[in-house]
């Protein structure tokens, strides 16, 4: 049946996708070719849907192959799916191992775990601004995305330093939306 | 305004306008649930980061069951992650049932390139404020350096590596150290 099917499938990509969502894409892929649900050009769309539009892309890449599948209820069982095990994981670590968090060793790990995330965030933003702005040796930089790219972070970080409220994340999100219609459509 | 509304509308926000991945969204909770409303603090966001992207799931969905569980118990853990996956659902439920060429639409496809600029730049943001926050010991400051260069590295040259295994050798280095530091105290005493 292709509710419980959705279910289970997606109950194991919410399970098994540590790292989020970029570890997560290749698993939904496997998932949703082995049950023959979709054709790889349809998954291959989905995914770049799901990564443009707003939202976790898991979430978006559940309600997507849910509501294709099985209409609303489909896509009510897929995204519930997905999402239920990292909220059970985070209540129970809330309820029940607070305790675990204050255990010397724990700490410790979390001592070595926090700046190792800090370096993998720190990365993956650099990267994907490299990868925006098409540096590399072999072709021609995108000069317009880069001067954008420039102007966009000096107004960010400016307006912060300048006033303490400054432009929010929401407002910047908001304003390169706007940039980029007018910009890349001249 | 009652906090599981408060909580709802909040959330429902960050899931508007998260783009791009966990990432870019830290800056998003920093800026209203830390700066703006206060629901956590400065080390609670660094520890939720931390068990956020250390156990499995979406970021987002972690994040928003920790807020809405401190703000509001079991309730708010539900509200909160109902408000996180609302817009996304009715998105992507729009998206699938009358859209097939959105992608193509080309102020759509131009509006996402701008988009992507502006991710980056919150990724990085999050980054910043978070190593501007770290304490500045020579082995955290080591890790930070070690997995940024690793994450680049993989990226590069397509290395099917998961940042996990970054993580678990980021942990057991923790460990070590503090097993290590022990050692050397104790050691002090008896001297």
């Amino acid at each position: 049946m292709i509710y419980l099917d959705l279910l289970i499938g997606f109950l194991e990509v919410g399970l098994f996708s540590f790292g989020g969502a970029y570890a997560a894409i290749p698993l939904i892929r496997e998932v949703v070719l082995a049950h023959g649900w979709m054709d790889e050009e349809i998954v291959a769309y989905m995914i770049a849907i799901s990564e443009s539009t707003p939202g976790p892309i898991m979430v978006n890449l559940a309600t997507y192959v849910g509501s294709v599948k099985g209409g609303i209820p489909g896509a009510l069982i897929a995204t519930t799916a997905v999402v239920f095990p990292a909220f059970l994981i985070i209540l129970l670590i809330m309820v029940l191992l607070k305790k675990a968090l204050q255990n010397k060793y724990v700490k410790a790990a979390l001592g070595g775990l926090k700046p190792c995330i800090i370096g993998i965030i720190l990365s993956t933003g650099i990267w994907m601004i490299i990868r925006n702005c098409n540096i590399s040796l072999n072709t021609k930089p995108d000069f317009l995305t880069n001067g954008l790219t420039c102007v966009l972070a000096a107004v960010y970080w400016g307006s912060r330093k300048i006033v303490k409220k400054g432009i929010s994340p929401i407002m910047l999100i908001c304003v390169s939306a706007l940039v980029g219609v007018v910009a890349y459509g001249i | 305004m009652p906090i599981l509304i408060d909580l709802f509308l909040t959330f429902a926000k960050t899931g508007l306008f998260t783009f791009g991945g966990g990432y870019a969204m830290i800056s998003l909770i920093e800026n209203d649930c830390v700066e703006k409303k206060k629901w956590i603090t400065d080390e609670e966001m660094m520890d939720l980061t931390v068990i956020a992207e250390s156990t499995p799931g979406p970021i987002a969905i972690n994040c928003a069951t920790y807020v809405g569980y401190k703000k509001g118990r079991f309730p708010g853990a539900i509200i909160a992650t109902i408000g996180m996956v609302f817009p996304s659902f009715i998105i992507i439920f729009l998206i699938s049932m009358f859209f097939d060429r959105f992608l193509e639409i080309i102020w759509v496809a131009n509006a996402f390139r701008g988009i992507k600029i502006a991710v980056g730049i919150l990724i990085v943001d999050a980054a910043v404020k978070m190593l501007i926050k770290m304490k500045k010991k020579p082995i955290p400051i080591i890790i930070v350096v070690c997995s940024a260069a690793a994450m680049i590295l993989i990226s590069i040259f397509s290395i099917n590596i998961s940042s996990m295994v970054l993580m678990l050798a980021a942990a057991f280095t923790g460990i070590i150290v503090f097993i290590i530091e022990s050692c050397a105290k104790k050691g002090e005493e008896k001297g």
